[in-house]
């Protein structure tokens, strides 16, 4: 991220408590800011969710579309990624093309969702060579106060598992036909009650996008030699370093980005894997209950 | 563009059920936003909008400035999943037009002279699409104001009247109702869309466009009806803003 | 006790005629009626009719004194971040010390912190500060945080009643800028405390009994 140069009084005073253990708005370096997630937010979407960690806000839509598969995968689905910094979000983003902070940041989470094969590309297959779903992850970051790399990958994946697939505004032989598609592949539907703009109650078969349990990430800042999760503003604008990981509920590591001109110890990454499994396993709960998967 | 959809029944109800002069579901929530000096989340029929407000501040970059007054920079934009179709993010050239009429409406009720050199950004930001976003927009960008503590003369407040159901026959248009804010189908099917935008106070109108076909009478009626719109808006535009601050005296009495 | 009732007052609000009262700052006057021009608390003091802004960045005042971070370090002067529209300028001759050309890094740097005067302010809001007076300095050690300068007479309170309660239980030393800048200075766990105050006060800044409920919270964290 491209800070404003932090005032030396401030980063003295950050340091200072550092090397007490302590963080200016009170938190342990192991501590989370509290974490809101909310699905089915936004109407046009196929999926959304809107995640909050402290004041940090963050919006993910994601649309669908028939489209061509890539030639080397034509079984096989689409997905893509992109990150908005909208000038709303912070009196330091700017607008204009996405450069290096947004570019990474949507890299970053594409990754993790995709080198986990979490969205169930292979069942996007609609005729092979030919046609495919196109999965669209968009995200806007609406209130910037540190930590956009969890927030955007946590808005990601509840909007993901919040999608359905748009087979309404398809024709309707192509419609049964996507049916039948997708049934093959068992992926099965989910009567669901809607209501439309009178207000009756309708009952519709909702056909949910697949998905494999994702990795989730954490992110940690390293200043004065000390590390913490879940970096604050403050925190940011000061960091020398900062290392996001992405783990499974096995156990496992999937994705790890370095970010910024410092560096860790090879021990600091260690920590901090054992830190991201930890948190990543509450995030991992929070996440599958407001989603009810 | 034409199509099967009766945009009125019978009855004389709309789509959606509502009256001719009846507006959409409004909710208005001032002072939403963290890092922004003002903000304001609205939400009108199906649109979702959130506008923020950061200044007044130095003017970037310097050859932007003007020696005499402040520059307000409405920034209008509409997330990639707000419509049916994925849109492609970045300001496209529709959007950029948006933006620049909503800035010429905002510059008229700001106090602008008391900041020379200075810029307002104003960030418009239609997170769920569905007609009327530029109305919407407007007027969450002008609650988003006076929640910033900009001076201002008035609070900008914005809406849109059309006209739907005419018979087009040979290229000539006949008869259509005159309706008050317009909803999706109504937009993509009707006959005329009139947005506009006023100050509240004095009735001034800060923003109008239009397009599609309305006689002189049926402007007339229209532009009534869209200001009568407005300022049934503008009341709550003001309660937003009164309840947002006075929560906190009453919280302690 | 009567308790003046506050009343919340937003952009373009009729507040009174101009034959009845002076229209006092936060408002503008249209043909002969008084109304606020910004949202805030409606402060009715006949004559005089006037509005306290609850929100609002800082406007800069001859004679404020403010906290300031050097931005640059040019050859005869620098440019400061006052919190405002607009950078302040600080020059060589209004600094305590003999500076030559080119050695301003050595006095000040980007990223100091400096305790300031605003010396001048002109019509198209350029801004010059000075450093020449005897509680004027380059800030070193403590915390700076930054609250919305309309809290900034809240903060301090009638006749500095409320910094001197903050004063008072946290032992620290605190200086509220004009700019809604604030330095403290002390002990660790106090300074945090008198931020934890602050950042009350600051939240419920036109609450009655606000007082009452700071010394509360100071007093359950000593």
């Amino acid at each position: 991220m491209i800070m404003p140069i932090a005032p030396t009084i401030k980063k003295n005073y950050l340091h200072k408590l550092a090397e007490q253990q302590k963080r200016a708005d009170g938190r342990r370096f192991e501590e989370y800011r509290p974490v809101i997630i909310e699905t089915g937010v936004i109407n046009k979407a196929e999926g959304s969710a809107r995640v909050k960690i402290g004041n940090t806000q963050v919006v993910a839509g994601i649309k669908m579309d028939i489209g061509e598969p890539y030639p080397d995968t034509p079984d096989s689905g689409v997905m893509t990624t992109a990150a908005e910094l909208i000038p709303l979000a912070s009196p330091d983003f700017e607008a204009g093309p996405p450069r290096g902070d947004a570019i990474e940041l949507a890299r970053v989470v594409d990754r993790g969702i995709r080198e986990s094969n979490a969205i169930e590309l292979e069942k996007l297959c609609l005729s092979p060579g030919e046609k495919i779903w196109i999965v669209f992850i968009d995200i806007h970051i609406i209130d910037y106060d540190g930590n956009l790399f969890d927030a955007a990958s946590l808005a990601a994946l509840a909007a993901l598992y919040d999608s359905r697939i748009p087979i309404n505004r398809l024709s309707e032989e192509d419609q049964q036909s996507v049916k039948n598609k997708l049934e093959e592949f068992g992926v099965k539907p989910i009567e669901e009650t809607v209501y439309d703009k009178a207000g009756n109650e309708q009952k519709t078969l909702s056909y949910f996008l697949p998905m494999r349990e994702p990795p989730i990430s954490c992110t940690f800042a390293k200043f004065n030699n000390a590390v913490v999760v879940d970096p604050s503003l403050d925190e940011e604008e000061i960091a020398e370093a900062r290392l996001t990981v992405a783990t499974d509920s096995k156990g496992a590591i999937r994705a790890m980005q370095k970010g910024l001109n410092g560096s860790f110890t090879a021990d600091e990454i260690k920590k901090i894997i054992k830190d991201s499994l930890v948190t990543g396993n509450a995030l991992r709960t929070q996440l599958n209950e407001s989603t009810s998967r | 563009m034409k199509s099967d959809i009766e945009l009125v029944d019978e009855n004389g109800k709309r789509l959606d059920g509502r009256t001719f002069d009846q507006l959409r579901d409004i909710k208005i929530e001032a002072g939403v936003l963290h890092r922004a000096d003002g903000s304001c989340y609205l939400e009108w029929g199906g649109n979702k909008v959130v506008a923020a407000v950061y200044g007044p501040r130095e003017a970037v970059p310097r050859h932007t400035q003007n020696p005499l007054r402040a520059i307000v920079n409405a920034r209008y934009n509409m997330a990639a999943f707000s419509v049916d179709d994925r849109k492609r993010p970045g300001p496209d050239r529709r959007s950029r037009e948006i933006s620049k009429v909503i800035s010429e409406a905002l510059e008229r009720v700001v106090l602008i002279d008391l900041f020379p050199r200075a810029a307002i950004d104003v960030n418009i930001e239609i997170l769920d699409a569905e007609a009327g976003t530029r109305c919407a927009g407007l007027t969450a960008a002008g609650v988003a104001l006076a929640d910033a503590g900009i001076p201002m003369k008035d609070i900008p407040v914005s809406c849109a009247a059309g006209k739907i159901g005419a018979e087009v026959t040979d290229g000539m248009v006949n008869g259509g109702h005159v309706v008050l804010d317009l909803g999706k189908e109504e937009d993509n099917f009707g006959d005329a869309d009139l947005p506009i935008a006023i100050s509240p106070r004095t009735n001034e109108i800060i923003l109008l466009q239009m397009d599609g076909h309305l006689t002189q009478d049926e402007f007339n009626k229209a532009m009534d009806l869209a200001i009568k719109g407005c300022h049934d808006v503008s009341k709550l535009q003001k309660d937003a803003l009164i309840n947002k601050y006075a929560a906190d005296i009453e919280e302690v009495e | 006790m009567t308790k003046t009732s506050r009343e919340i007052v937003i952009p373009s609000q009729y507040l009174g005629e101009t034959s009845e009262f002076k229209a006092g700052r936060g408002t503008l006057i249209d043909h002969g009626k008084i109304y606020a021009k910004i949202l805030g608390v409606l402060n009715k003091h006949p004559p005089y009719i006037n509005v306290v802004p609850l929100k609002g960045r800082y406007d800069p005042v001859e004679g404020d004194v403010i906290i300031g971070f050097i931005e640059e370090a040019m050859s005869s002067s620098w440019l400061a971040n006052v919190n405002a529209p607009y950078p302040a300028l600080l020059h060589v001759s209004e600094v305590p010390w003999k500076v030559d050309f080119g050695e301003t890094e050595k006095y000040l740097n980007t990223g100091d912190a400096i305790m300031a005067k605003i010396l001048s302010v002109d019509m198209e809001k350029k801004l010059n500060i000075t450093l020449k007076d005897r509680n004027l300095y380059k800030i070193q050690g403590g915390h700076i945080i930054t609250v919305g300068p309309s809290k900034v007479p809240r903060i301090i309170g009638k006749k500095g009643s409320m910094i001197n309660l903050l004063k008072k239980y946290t032992r620290c030393r605190i200086f509220v800028g004009k700019n809604g800048r604030i330095w403290i200075d002390g002990e660790d766990v106090q300074v945090s405390n008198a931020v934890q105050a602050i950042r009350l006060i600051e939240r419920e800044s036109i609450s009655y009994g606000l007082t009452d409920k700071v010394e509360q919270l100071l007093k359950s964290l000593s």
